[in-house]
């Protein structure tokens, strides 16, 4: 996995995950929409290891130019091996439920722009039987819940998706990663309340960075969120919904 | 970061607020906020040093990107959060190493320069600010400063060392130094006194990079100042790497434990047995990984929760070298006679000069040692040390401390008012404020 493209890379989880790969020695096109957090992650990068590192400025949600954006990147780094999609927001819930258009907001970042750039990639890689599509997800896209149900919605659709385009892709060879992280210390979450639950962003780092080579299906990380997450999905309905998460 | 807390937990002090820093180009005004900063970043000095109670922390632990390297010159320049960890995690593997180590690599830059900390190469490396080329100072005026041996020299002098006072260093430049494998050729050697580990120390000082010492405190009599005498080198073998797989922790203390588990008999035991059962003969030698060699306690996550709920006290000093081993012969007998201290380390340091205007290492013998906070008793004691300390014109490590008087600080440091003219007006910190504050002395 040697020429890698991450939409999101200066989010904290894509970082993490993006040094082990320059550690690696690997060529990078690294994609977000701050110029000069990209510029700083890309001189972590390189000193790092990264073999060659571009950078591309995009505002994530304009899908119109998507296709243009992964031409670039496959011209620039001469192929592809694999995408990171990694970009997203966690919007506020009360003002969010209270305004469609923040609501679609919402959906068009965090699925209507993975599922667009996904599509893309897995087009570029079912014809030359190779190649690896990781998305970020979400444990709130497992199940459905008051405090974050637009932002869980999102991830939850993003997941079925996945599961389709993994179903599509098998045949040729190219795996459909889906990471699913639980609480993780970064500043999309620096507002809420630091608990024992949450994790370091370089747990998840390593944990996408080894699910990618594996090209494993689905991952929780850290993984006891796989075991939080099937008792959150056994409740039953007429009992959740009377709970306070 | 969950909590502003320092190594020791003690004193039981918090900031008033926290900042977090997360991009060079994004900084706050640090004028506006209400009442003093101060820089933190992981916490490792064990008292006040780091924390500024009341006030604002400027938490830095997420200024951490590696911004150059130059593999011509070893220069390599980063955010002033990253840690010496994370450093050696990706320049070992490439053949450079820290050009200092303190005992333990979890530590940011920032803090390493703050600090000026020193390693067991003090005697032929010097501290840690000797290899600082170069850093950026961020000002509560908003101006950034560049600060090198030529450019604001005084500032310069005044940071490295200087406890965070004089600004937020926002980068560093340094220089690594290269090694041939990740391996340290060690000998082992047991000494039977004070009067012994001098001579091995004499000895050693030229032909071997890093000599430490561990001591038994609680030896008695004639055995007091017993000790291993440990020296080594870097590995010159080719047939070695430097791609060491990284130690995995040995596990980490979960909670706090409600009492210390470190007492008179746990010691003595441990103690006895390091002494007598580490090798059968006087002198060993081996190979080993570098982790184990300097950073052994890294091994233990959290360890300092050993010490139960009211945290320890950490004292290290050094007092200049005398014709005979009084001084240290006073002070470890004041230590056994107490029967807490645990892990007592000795080391000579050389007379390598820093550029650091309040920094800590100064030709002498150093001793560092951690007790639990048992109250007035522990404090009366190291007060006693203190007592030895300035009879014999020594000085004591702010990094470490958490309640020295401010009559013995400004004695240790007699151009602390000199270093005070480069205090940023808009920074303080709980322990500048105490050791600037007089306190009477109650022994």
């Amino acid at each position: 996995m040697t020429k890698l493209l991450i939409a999101g890379a200066t989010a904290a989880l894509a970082h993490e995950a993006a040094k082990l790969f320059a550690r690696d020695g690997a060529e990078l096109f690294l994609v977000a929409r701050t110029a000069d957090k990209l510029e700083t992650v890309k001189g972590d990068l390189t000193v790092r290891g990264a073999k060659k590192v571009e950078t591309y400025l995009l505002d994530l949600g304009q899908l119109d130019r998507h296709q243009a954006m992964f031409d670039e990147a496959v011209k620039s780094l001469d192929g592809l091996d694999a995408i990171l999609i990694a970009h997203g927001t966690l919007g506020d819930q009360t003002a969010s439920q209270q305004s469609v258009s923040l609501t679609l907001q919402e959906l068009n970042t965090n699925f209507m722009s993975a599922v667009s750039l996904a599509t893309i990639a897995a087009n570029y890689f079912e014809p030359r039987k190779r190649g690896t599509i990781a998305v970020i997800g979400s444990v709130a896209g497992d199940r459905g819940r008051q405090s974050n149900y637009i932002y869980g919605t999102a991830k939850g659709g993003l997941d079925i998706f996945l599961q389709g385009l993994r179903n599509r892709l098998a045949k040729s060879n190219v795996a459909v990663v889906t990471i699913k992280p639980g609480l993780i210390d970064t500043p999309m979450t620096a507002h809420l309340k630091k608990g024992p639950l949450m994790a370091k962003p370089q747990v998840v780092g390593v944990d996408i960075h080894k699910a990618m080579q594996k090209g494993q299906s689905v991952v929780y990380t850290p993984g006891f969120w796989r075991y939080i997450m099937l008792i959150i999905r056994s409740i039953p309905e007429p009992v959740f919904k009377r709970l306070k998460l | 970061m969950s909590q502003v807390k320092s190594w020791g937990r003690y004193p039981h002090v918090a900031p008033g607020k926290v900042e977090t820093l997360r991009l060079l180009t994004d900084l706050p005004d640090l004028a506006q906020f209400e009442g003093s900063v101060l820089p933190y970043a992981c916490g490792r000095s064990y008292g006040d040093s780091c924390m500024n109670e009341g006030g604002v922390s400027l938490d830095v632990s997420q200024l951490k990107n590696f911004l150059a390297f130059d593999p011509e010159t070893g220069l390599l320049r980063c955010e002033a959060g990253l840690t010496l960890a994370e450093i050696i995690e990706v320049m070992l593997p490439r053949g450079w190493f820290l050009p200092v180590s303190p005992g333990t690599k979890y530590v940011s830059v920032g803090g390493a320069i703050a600090n000026d900390v020193h390693g067991k190469n003090h005697h032929k490396a010097g501290t840690f600010g000797r290899h600082v080329t170069q850093f950026m100072l961020l000002r509560s005026s908003g101006e950034q400063l560049l600060c090198s041996p030529t450019e604001n020299v005084e500032l310069f002098r005044a940071t490295i060392g200087g406890l965070g006072l004089t600004g937020l260093i926002l980068w560093a430049e340094f220089r690594l130094k290269p090694v041939v494998n990740s391996y340290i050729d060690v000998e082992e050697i047991r000494f039977r006194n004070l009067a012994e580990f001098f001579e091995l120390s004499r000895d050693s000082d030229k032909d071997f990079e890093y000599t430490v010492s561990w001591a038994d405190n609680q030896a008695r009599g004639k055995d007091i100042g017993r000790g291993i005498f440990i020296r080594g080198n870097h590995s010159q073998s080719r047939y070695l790497t430097s791609q060491t797989p990284k130690r995995k922790q040995l596990f980490s203390v979960p909670v706090e434990i409600p009492f210390s588990l470190l007492n008179r008999a746990s010691i003595t035991a441990f103690n006895t047995a390091f002494y007598y059962g580490l090798h059968y003969k006087r002198v060993a030698r081996k190979v080993t990984s570098y982790e184990p060699f300097f950073y052994p306690l890294d091994v233990v996550g959290r360890w300092n929760r050993f010490y139960g709920k009211g945290g320890l006290l950490q004292y290290q000093c050094v007092v200049p070298y005398g014709n005979d081993t009084t001084a240290m012969t006073q002070i470890m007998g004041k230590i056994a006679a107490q029967g807490e201290g645990f892990l007592t380390v000795v080391k000579n340091f050389g007379d390598l000069k820093s550029p650091g205007m309040l920094s800590f290492p100064r030709p002498g013998t150093t001793i560092a040692l951690d007790f639990p906070y048992h109250g007035q008793k522990t404090l009366l004691l190291l007060d006693q040390l203190d007592m030895i300390v300035r009879e014999h014109g020594g000085a004591v490590y702010p990094a470490k401390d958490a309640r020295m008087t401010a009559e013995s600080f400004q004695q240790y440091f007699p151009n602390w008012q000199e270093f005070a003219k480069y205090i940023d007006p808009k920074f303080s910190s709980s322990f500048w404020r105490r050791v600037t504050t007089p306190r009477k002395i109650e022994v």
